[in-house]
């Protein structure tokens, strides 16, 4: 189809080169990596199932190019807990409940995670601001809203 | 402490936040090729040439596969549980816009998806049908003859029959219906109708399968495992152990993943390629794969001058779509129910399944119950109103209470309808009329209930196996699958109070059907009970084993030595196992196939209700829900947090059926098949909730338990109609209930209707 371009960029900490065409999006260069933990879903950025950290920014990995990726530094769920202990987000929606399938879950996590980072103590309207643009089909909202809640006061 | 009533956190919990969770859709295997599936563009045709050499001409394109390649190996290429209707790739005929015409095989899925757009097929256009009441007419037939899959008895007389839509009519007489309406001093009549709509799981449907030398691996995603094992070999003419399905977590089910989906279909192109082939459908795919029915739904009710209602006719028309999937048994096991929860003595019901050219319908968190609690909760709210009688007092004068028999001539037993009723009532602040805020100006409020009811599934087959080894740890082989529902941790919970173990020391290993014994699904709520009897019913066999190999290690009766003790003791070291095994089957007395009546007809009952305050802006129509009070009868629950999220999950789920989920279609078309489109609820349409679970045993159920998952959604629908009936005195018959036909029932309420749109 189209000729690959090699990248290099950090990958959870680590830095990686690999060869990719343009068409290719972030959650297709992960898998590369075995990392599976962003899942395309919707295909079209609205249910946040695919949500990745590029640069501290939460984007939906199935509409950023792989390409993009060039540079740059990459934090995916799975990084969460490399030092062997889950993140107080994690470690909250464990205490709550804050999810049934989990498919949507680390969608949600890393979300949480930058709503954290901007607004320390948040209210439940910038909760629900933030992850408006995550989608939960088993419909956990009120365990999540309960969830970032906590890992809030925890971080205080 | 207990283990069974803890409230632990499922035992895959930490899996799932870090991102580790195992599902179908991560797997990639050695040499594995992707399929994508050209569709038709039809609703309904004859095929008559499909051209597929320009995308096999293009680069990377590995085979591309039509009907008549899986005709070669497989010769009768058809499936379904109900009737063998399906074929795995369209034969001769197209019944739906979507249905699966080709597939593209190719190491890239880009490249396949790329070569589905260079194919082209022509068709001798039909004409179609796709309203269900419509298809009650022979005028347009949907399939040239019926195929009932013997299955089920019922079905047998169906077998053959031409000329027809109907794929499974049931009939239920009790008492003298006729005879009561004559006499009744009130007579009700109305129309309800619900909408084409679906499950839309996040993971979307995804199956991969692997040749090996003489069998086959179906990896997928799909809640019954054990369908797949027997219908794929029954397809294929092979016996059930050289084929092997292996399920992992699923990314949500909700009744879709239920019995073949995408599995013939992988099955039968790695058979032909010899390779590993995926399919992993896109969002926009669903809606092509399964739906929940829309239905019409006719209800009359006799009332007496004591306000008791003396008779109710039942007329319920479901659309099936395509092909039958489930949709004949939704037709029987939600039928009988569908007088509602009230003790009527002259019933009649006629329950008709139609095939139409949609997209096939089957089961959706409810299995048909939501269609009929809206239809027969919001009827019964009406003649409360049009009688002047408060809408909770009515249901109270009715409701049917312990032992009584319902419609199909079954006892209530364990189901306790009057206390979810109550607890709404109560939660509600019900009678309390003076403290409800109306509303004033533009915004005006109301407030509503609702309590529907369901049967579980029967006849049915759990069959577990309960393994202690050495160290005294457990492991539970059963064929569950665990979907979000908690399944995992309820049968963990269940092993180790009956082996005075902790919950997370047990291990639950998931559907293989080369380990864990038969199963008949995961759906309809079955598995807790069932499944879960099954669970409990093997740790008692191996605990009783336990016991008899301390008896041979000669450690006195009656003392209660830990397991890994015994073991030692009898074999000198940390070595052997226990096995403990059990099946449970409930009775169950099938309806007789004249009356419809059967006084075992369900192993349980299951009881859900909601309670709604909503806001109305009386100038756009938009409702606001304000207020959702959730009540449900689970027995005794195994693990209450879970529960509970199990009741709110699939109340908010049944949200988005009420006001916003709909399946549009354009001449057969889908016209918004994307979550653009399809708008589900979001964290913002989330209404203040109140979740209970009233106080409540089922004494057949483990540990007094029985299944949720599907209880919360039953009230929804209707109690937030009766709420916008109790605002601004508009009855909304048809779902959704969008801000549009709420606008348009207050402009015609007041003598000025919207016109419609060209």
């Amino acid at each position: 189809m189209t000729t690959a371009r090699t990248i290099t960029f950090t990958l959870n900490g680590q830095q990686v080169s690999t060869a990719i065409e343009p068409h290719r999006n972030l959650v297709e260069l992960l898998q590369r990596f075995d990392l599976f933990g962003a899942r395309e879903s919707c295909g079209q950025g609205l249910c946040g199932c695919c949500t990745v950290l590029v640069d501290d920014q939460a984007v939906s990995g199935c509409l950023y190019f792989a390409v993009w990726a060039d540079g740059k530094s990459v934090t995916t769920i799975e990084h969460l807990d490399a030092d062997g202990k889950l993140s107080p987000v994690q470690q909250a929606f464990i205490d709550t409940g804050a999810f049934q399938c989990g498919f949507c879950t680390p969608g949600f996590i890393l979300m949480s995670h930058q709503l954290l980072k901007e607004h320390p103590n948040p209210t439940d309207d910038d909760i629900r601001h933030y992850l408006s643009g995550n989608l939960c089909r088993c419909a956990a909202y009120p365990e999540i809203i309960e969830a970032v809640k906590l890992a809030a006061k925890q971080t205080a | 402490m207990s283990e069974v009533g803890r409230e632990l956190p499922r035992l895959e919990a930490r899996a799932k936040v870090t991102g580790r969770a195992e599902y179908t859709h991560n797997l990639r295997l050695p040499g594995m090729l992707y399929g994508k599936v050209f569709r038709s563009t039809v609703p309904h045709g004859r095929i008559r040439r499909v051209d597929t050499a320009a995308a096999r001409a293009l680069d990377g394109v590995h085979r591309v596969v039509t009907g008549e390649d899986i005709h070669k190996v497989i010769p009768e290429p058809y499936y379904g549980p109900a009737f063998h209707d399906q074929p795995i790739l369209a034969l001769d005929k197209v019944h739906h816009v979507g249905e699966p015409v080709a597939v593209v095989l190719a190491a890239d899925p880009h490249v396949a998806e790329h070569a589905v757009q260079l194919i082209a097929a022509e068709y001798d256009e039909l004409p179609a049908v796709y309203d269900e009441v419509a298809a009650m007419q022979p005028d347009i037939v949907v399939h040239d003859v019926l195929k009932p899959a013997g299955t089920f008895a019922d079905l047998k007389h169906l077998k053959g029959r031409t000329g027809t839509n109907v794929a499974l009519d049931y009939h239920l007489r009790r008492g003298d219906p006729d005879g009561a309406f004559k006499s009744a001093a009130h007579v009700f009549e109305h129309t309800f109708k619900s909408q084409q709509c679906l499950h839309v799981p996040f993971e979307p449907f995804v199956a991969v399968a692997e040749p090996a030398d003489d069998a086959l691996v179906i990896h997928t995603s799909n809640q019954t495992p054990s369908f797949v094992h027997t219908e794929i070999a029954r397809l294929l003419g092979w016996p059930e152990n050289r084929v092997r399905v292996k399920v992992p977590f699923l990314g949500g089910g909700f009744g879709a993943k239920v019995y073949v989906k995408l599995e013939a279909l992988v099955a039968a192109l790695a058979l032909i390629v010899r390779r590993p082939v995926k399919i992993a459908l896109s969002m926009e795919e669903q809606f092509y794969m399964i739906t929940k029915h829309a239905t019409t739904f006719r209800i009359k009710s006799g009332v007496g001058a004591d306000g008791r209602i003396v008779a109710r006719a039942c007329e319920v028309f479901w659309n099936g779509g395509a092909y039958a999937d489930i949709g004949p048994r939704v037709t029987q096991k939600s039928g009988f129910t569908s007088p509602g929860p009230y003790d009527i003595d002259n019933v009649s019901i006629d329950s008709y399944e139609l095939y139409t050219n949609r997209t096939p319908a089957g089961a959706l968190r409810g299995f048909g119950i939501p269609q009929l609690v809206w239809a027969y909760e919001s009827h019964t709210d009406l003649i409360a109103r049009e009688l002047d009688l408060d809408p909770v007092a009515f249901r109270r004068n009715n409701i049917l209470r312990q032992d009584r028999p319902q419609a199909s001539g079954t006892a209530m037993k364990d189901a306790a309808i009057a206390e979810v009723l109550e607890t709404l009532a109560a939660r509600m602040g019900w009678g309390d009329n003076k403290e409800f805020d109306r509303g004033n100006g533009a915004i005006r409020r109301g407030r509503g209930i609702a309590v529907g009811f369901k049967a579980s599934i029967s006849p049915t087959t759990s069959v577990a196996i309960v393994n202690v080894s050495g160290d005294g740890s457990a492991v539970v082989y059963t064929s569950s699958v665990d979907m979000g529902q908690g399944s995992d941790t309820a049968y963990a919970q269940i092993v180790a109070e009956v082996l005075a173990l902790k919950a997370e020391a047990v291990r639950v290993v998931h559907p293989d059907t080369d380990v864990t014994p038969y199963d008949m699904g995961t759906l309809g709520s079955r598995s807790l009970f069932h499944m879960g009897n099954a669970v409990r019913l093997a740790a008692e066999d191996a605990l009783a084993k336990l016991r008899a190999l301390a008896a041979e290690a000669g450690l006195p009766e009656g003392t209660n030595y830990p397991p890994a003790e015994i073991f030692k003791k009898r074999f000198g070291m940390q070595a052997g196992n226990v096995i403990g095994a059990a099946s449970y089957v409930p009775s169950y007395k099938s309806p007789d196939a004249q009356t419809g009546l059967s006084d075992n007809v369900t192993p349980f009952w299951m009881i859900g209700g909601a309670g709604a305050e909503v806001a109305v802006d009386t100038e756009t129509g938009a409702v606001r829900v304000e207020k959702l009070v959730n009540a449900a009868d689970c027995g005794k629950p195994i693990n209450p947090a879970v529960a509970r999220t199990q009741l709110s999950g699939a109340a908010v789920m049944q949200l988005g059926f009420t006001l916003s989920e709909i399946m549009q279609l354009d001449g057969g078309q889908v016209t918004n098949a994307s979550l653009a489109d399809y708008k589900i609820p979001g964290i913002r349409d989330i209404p203040p909730m109140h979740n209970e679970l009233v106080a409540a045993e089922q004494h057949s159920g483990p540990f007094g338990a029985k299944g949720l998952g599907e209880s919360g959604t039953f009230g929804v629908s209707p109690a937030i109609a009766n709420a916008i009936h109790d605002a601004v005195g508009v009855r909304i018959t048809e779902l959704p209930i969008t801000a549009e036909a709420v606008l348009r029932a207050l402009r015609k309420q007041q003598g000025r209707p919207l016109e419609d749109a060209a």
